[in-house]
């Protein structure tokens, strides 16, 4: 056995630390989506097939939606709220399957941040989803998205989907940690994901939907989120003449998302590892 | 500082709002810079005893320190001096070796340089260095163990805690681990390893303990436990079964106890190893029965096992280590 080098510790605050550490696990995470295939066509090629597929086949008559620019203009806000909240799916996968490959009892057994297992997979989500905002913004100009509400407007929704789906996430964390695989974990996503996106505002107008569902489908969360998004991107116009308290709300609706997933999740963390 | 490296006190832990006993009780004492083994079966408890030493898990009663510090009170401080590798080298797939070292050493915050220099210097050592940018993907069972255990020492614990290190690994690759364990030993660490193999046992630890059903049933060393059997293996080899049943009229009572007859071979319990072969040699030769061969040999820990519990170590099969010890046999 050679000589062993003394071994040198740096010196950093504890939030230092944690920051650092979050920042690891993140970057780790984000190796890890480029250098797997599957992750990557999951987070990019999916909304670009979801693009295509609304703009092209369900949205070239079947869909009725009279704005100024066409149904592009309303599809491409929502597509990109649609899409930030599927990458909610990947927070579950990736702790499903840290968990089960027993990398997370190594993290237990290093002196590192608590929380920087969980808040560095949700960060590295985040980072996915802004690849994707970006990749979508492009795709959808190049299918004739032309947006009428200004170029600092665009970036402020964007922002708001982006908190709103990392708020999100972290209750897909806590379906990762509680699945007992990452098969099952994906399998735990759907029946949450399928009402929240499909049953809203994000491809049809929620007035087309039968009554029973109105109701929901007007006030959950995503259908305030998507309306918020698609006024700041598009502008006003004949359907959604002005923002109403929609930038309020779907904000409120992160910060109280998170406020009870977070703990939910750190707790069940806890718990599991 | 305590005498003691490590030192658990009646740990016991229960699963499933205690209908499952993982531990019932569990002391030890691991002395500094040496090799302690707890040696059991599948199931009686040895990764538990693992896990809380390493602070992954909380004991449900009793207390354990790591270099005098409470695995319970003061888990930030244990993390600070153990290392942790195991059964299920648990190394990241989509990573390359050096960037799997590099994150570990990040997250046992050591510095940046340190950190570069240190996993080079792990990688040259365990023969990793040609994969060092590869995907762990690629790697064989042998190299990810080599790269879980590297990883283990990113901060160059004075205590590592092996969890089944060679479970499941091809002869080759686990006389390299016994080498790299005797080689880290020698410079100061200690390591306390668990295992099913009672050979890798009686190659490393000086001391162990043999847990069965989450309870100590016999502790010492190798040494001691193999002498609670009290004597040597007289093992002679005949040419045929007819041969054995006459071999065996002839040199019974050269031992005290009774003779193990096995086909054509015919084991006795003796007291004096080289007297007993001498004299059963110089019998046969005088009743011209030929020996196909002899062999004197220590009782195995395998011996030791049977005779504490009453069953074999491979009694339970259904573990990950079954072809594992298939392929060995």
């Amino acid at each position: 056995m050679s000589t062993t080098p003394d071994v040198v510790h740096a010196s950093k605050s504890a939030l230092r630390w944690a920051m650092s550490d979050v920042l690891t696990i993140a970057r780790r995470n984000m190796l890890a989506i480029i250098r797997i295939p599957t992750a990557l066509v999951f987070s990019v090629l999916q909304p670009i097939m979801f693009v295509l597929l609304f703009r092209y086949i369900f949205g070239a008559g079947a869909i009725k939606v009279d704005v100024p620019g066409g149904y592009v203009n309303y599809l491409i806000p929502g597509i990109i709220v649609q899409t930030t909240i599927f990458g909610a799916v990947g927070t579950a996968i990736g702790l499903a399957e840290d968990l089960q490959r027993g990398l997370i009892e190594r993290f237990r057994a290093l002196p590192m941040a608590r929380m920087a297992v969980l808040a560095g997979r949700t960060v590295s989500d985040l980072g996915r989803n802004v690849l994707v905002l970006v990749i979508i913004t492009l795709v959808g100009f190049a299918v004739g998205f032309r947006p009428h509400g200004g170029f600092v407007n665009y970036v402020f929704a964007c922002l708001i989907t982006l908190l709103f789906a990392y708020c999100l996430s972290w209750g897909f964390a806590y379906i990762g940690l509680a699945a007992p695989n990452s098969e099952a974990a994906q399998a735990m996503t759907f029946p949450l994901i399928f009402p929240l996106t499909f049953a809203s505002g994000i491809f049809v107008q929620v007035s087309s939907m039968p009554g029973w569902l109105q109701g929901f489908a007007t006030y959950q969360p995503v259908s305030e989120v998507t309306k918020a998004v698609r006024y700041l991107m598009d502008g006003p116009n004949v359907l959604i003449p002005n923002a109403g308290n929609s930038i309020w709300v779907a904000i409120l609706w992160s910060v109280g998302l998170i406020a009870l997933l977070g703990p939910l999740a750190t707790a069940k963390y806890k718990k599991v590892a | 500082m305590s005498e003691f490296a490590v030192e658990a006190r009646d740990v016991v832990r229960t699963f499933n709002d205690g209908d499952v006993q993982a531990l019932r009780g569990v002391s030890l004492r691991v002395p500094r810079g040496e090799v302690f083994g707890l040696l059991g079966p599948n199931g009686s408890g040895k990764t538990t005893m693992v896990r809380i030493l390493s602070t992954i898990l909380a004991p449900t009663s009793g207390s354990a320190t790591v270099e005098g510090f409470d695995v319970v009170k003061q888990p930030d401080e244990v993390r600070r001096r153990i290392g942790l590798a195991g059964q299920y080298a648990t190394v990241d797939e989509n990573l390359t070796g050096f960037e799997n070292l590099r994150m570990i050493g990040s997250l046992n915050h050591l510095d940046k340089t340190f950190v570069l220099g240190r996993a080079k210097g792990l990688l040259e050592e365990f023969g990793l260095s040609d994969a060092a940018n590869r995907n762990v993907k690629t790697y064989s069972g042998g190299m990810r163990r080599r790269l879980d255990l590297g990883a283990a020492l990113m901060a160059n614990p004075p205590i590592l805690f092996l969890d089944e290190p060679t479970t499941g690994l091809d002869p080759q690759s686990r006389q390299d681990l016994w080498t790299i364990i005797e080689g880290l030993v020698e410079g100061g660490t200690t390591v306390l390893l668990t295992t099913q193999y009672l050979e890798e046992a009686d190659r490393l630890c000086k001391q162990l303990v043999v847990l069965d059903k989450g309870s100590i049933i016999a502790e010492g060393t190798s040494q001691e436990l193999k002498t609670q059997l009290g004597a040597t293996v007289l093992s002679l080899s005949f040419h045929s079964t007819a041969d054995a049943a006459r071999g065996v009229e002839l040199i019974r009572d050269v031992s005290a106890k009774p003779a193990n007859v096995e086909g054509t071979v015919v084991e006795l319990t003796v007291e004096g190893g080289p007297a007993a072969a001498a004299e059963a040699l110089r019998r046969l030769d005088a009743a011209k029965v030929n020996l196909a061969g002899l062999t004197l040999r220590e009782p195995s820990l395998d011996d030791v096992f049977l005779s504490l519990t009453g069953h074999k170590t491979d009694d339970e099969s259904a573990g990950p280590d079954t072809t594992a010890r298939k392929a060995r046999a």
